[in-house]
């Protein structure tokens, strides 16, 4: 870009813009080609399925997603699942982010080395003693089931985020309130909590979306629509023939998903941005 | 994870200061409380389960209690000569070099694209922030909408990347690059890295934009071209960030099991460590059986991450 040469110059810009262009075209195009999906009528999707344009709209596949599928009921769950995840989550790690990063004691390096540890576990090696441990305590097939099974992913990203948060706050705030007599739970609630709604709303954010994309414990833990949540629903909704996949319904109950999701991201992106790469970055 | 400088010399504190650093000590112990129970409960008792039964033949569907074989599970020649532990059934090994090449190539072709991506964005012209935001947008999206958006356009008969196939001559009429035991396994990868590249390049966008831009103004000042600045200045200075993104994904793509199996079900040219795990565990209810594979990838991913951790001295704070 620093030719002085004009000519060099504009084939440069050139290049950028459609180096641009096909970076836009890869990423968004399957997205689009999901929503122009979802509004072909499923009469019509052999006929319409390679036109890049939708001829006759239709909101048919988002009618059917709610009368054919329990697709509302999977919402209900998925939202239940990952809000209860969120708030737990949350809670716990508070409290243990205030310890981690405010207070010195024996063993903490030892602690945060075994969270991290837990945070690259493959759910995949808890997953039978997880599934007996799920049996014993009666959670099989129930929303309370996930949230508890979800903490192994979830807790220690929580943790480690709001502990390298608390140790970002000045000191002399939390001083202040000891000096005034304040117990620790006063702090940390009255004190501290007010100062970090920030990364709260962060790394609640981040963990929600973990909790609501979750697949493998979903759809181990579940066995009927009780407490089956979206993805599970959606990698497994079928037709009237074994051989019909109704790609019209999935692609709705995709969009119907996705568009919150892409609405809270773009909204939140400086804060999932700074969140992601703090956390990936310093480890 | 710092760990608070230590006084060099340790002085006799005033005892009125020890009972103060004694109190906050027991009350970290019990703001601390309730997440360790809960992490010993999800992740501690549940690991120790997995390794547990794994040394027992368990069939969860059958009437028999679990019975004792020790390492029967892992490696066992029956009196016909038969190999019933999972260290020699073809099955595993297929699965593990499914697995070992859909980690590379999509590690791979991620690492490039995100740098690519992330140069792209880097660049001081107008547009930067609307393309920073599209490419939020496939890492937003669920696994599973993702698995089934690229599983109707790899779709036999209707689907628009089949249909580009053929036009190019690539495939015949009615088949797809899923159906294809051939390119099954790159069309996954395909998929993965549309979901992933995007957050290599947020990871390594952080990189570059710490590189202080007066390091450029030398260069351009010295008379390095654009090229002899990417190879000597960019690269070796985001070096760590590049390290650190590729554990991140590293570690992901050899626990992967949500995309293709969604995709792909539980078929062999597909079939990594994780799903097959799984379909013996579940599917066959054979949870020694399967809880012996779990333990095996679980000491695999444990054995990779200590070899990066220690080997590129990643500092955590």
């Amino acid at each position: 870009m620093n030719s002085k040469n004009p000519t060099v110059r504009l084939i440069v810009t050139a290049l950028f813009w459609i180096a641009v262009a096909i970076i836009l075209f890869y990423v968004l195009f399957p997205f689009y080609w999901a929503l122009k999906t979802s509004f072909t009528s499923s009469s019509r999707l052999s006929a319409e399925a390679l036109q890049w344009f939708p001829t006759h709209l239709t909101w048919e596949n988002y009618k059917l997603v709610f009368t054919t599928q329990p697709f509302g009921r999977n919402l209900f769950n998925s939202l239940v699942v990952a809000s209860g995840t969120v708030i737990l989550s949350l809670l716990l790690s508070l409290m243990a982010a205030y310890a981690l990063g405010k207070f010195r004691f024996k063993g903490k390096s030892v602690l945060m080395y075994i969270i991290l540890a837990v945070s690259v576990f493959p759910q995949i090696a808890v997953l039978g003693g997880m599934y007996t441990t799920i049996r014993a305590l009666g959670l099989y097939n129930s929303v309370f089931g996930l949230m508890l099974s979800y903490m192994i992913f979830v807790l220690p990203f929580t943790v480690w985020t709001l502990t390298s948060f608390v140790r970002e706050i000045p000191t002399e705030l939390e001083e202040a309130a000891y000096m005034d007599g304040a117990s620790p739970l006063t702090t940390l609630f009255q004190v501290l909590l007010p100062v970090m709604t920030p990364a709260l709303v962060t790394t609640g954010l981040l963990a929600f979306i973990n909790a609501w994309n979750e697949f493998l414990f979903a759809l181990t833990f579940t066995s009927d629509n009780s407490a089956k949540t979206v993805p599970v629903a959606i990698s497994s909704f079928s037709g009237a023939s074994q051989y019909e996949t109704p790609f019209g319904v999935i692609m709705a109950a995709s969009v119907i998903v996705t568009i919150p999701l892409i609405i809270l991201v773009l909204i939140f992106q400086r804060n999932i941005v700074s969140g992601l790469t703090a956390g990936a970055v310093k480890g | 994870m710092t760990t608070q400088p230590q006084p060099t010399q340790p002085k006799p504190a005033p005892t009125r200061v020890r009972g103060i650093e004694a109190t906050r000590a027991r009350t970290a112990f019990w703001l601390l409380l309730p997440m360790v129970i809960v992490l010993i409960l999800v992740a501690g008792y549940p690991l120790f389960r997995t390794i547990y039964l794994s040394f027992f033949d368990y069939n969860i569907n059958s009437p028999n209690p679990p019975k004792f074989i020790g390492l029967q599970n892992y490696w066992y020649t029956s009196p016909e000569g038969v190999g019933l532990g999972v260290l020699q059934a073809p099955e595993w090994w297929n699965a593990v070099k499914n697995t070992l090449v859909f980690t590379v190539l999509s590690v791979v072709l991620e690492t490039l694209l995100g740098l690519g991506l992330a140069l792209v964005i880097n660049s001081k012209i107008r547009g930067r922030g609307l393309l920073r935001t599209a490419i939020l947008v496939p890492w937003a999206i669920p696994t599973v909408v993702s698995a089934q958006v690229w599983n109707w356009m790899y779709n036999d008969s209707i689907g628009i990347i089949s249909s580009w196939g053929n036009k190019l001559g690539l495939l015949q009429p009615g088949q797809s690059f899923l159906s294809n035991p051939d390119t099954a396994l790159a069309a996954l990868v395909a998929v993965d890295v549309w979901k992933t590249a995007p957050f290599m390049a947020l990871l390594l966008l952080a990189g570059l934009q710490s590189i202080p831009s007066d390091m450029y103004e030398a260069a351009d000042v010295d008379g390095a071209s654009p090229v002899r600045q990417f190879f000597s200045l960019t690269l070796p200075l985001l070096t760590p960030a590049l390290l650190v993104a590729l554990i991140f994904r590293t570690l992901d793509a050899l626990r992967v099991f949500d995309m293709p199996f969604i995709v792909k079900g539980n078929a062999t040219e597909t079939m990594t460590m994780s799903i097959y795990a799984r379909q013996q565990m579940i599917d066959n209810a054979q949870f020694g059986f399967g809880s012996a594979i779990s333990v095996v990838i679980f000491l695999i991913i444990m054995v990779i991450t200590v070899i990066y951790v220690t080997s590129l001295k990643v500092k955590f704070d």
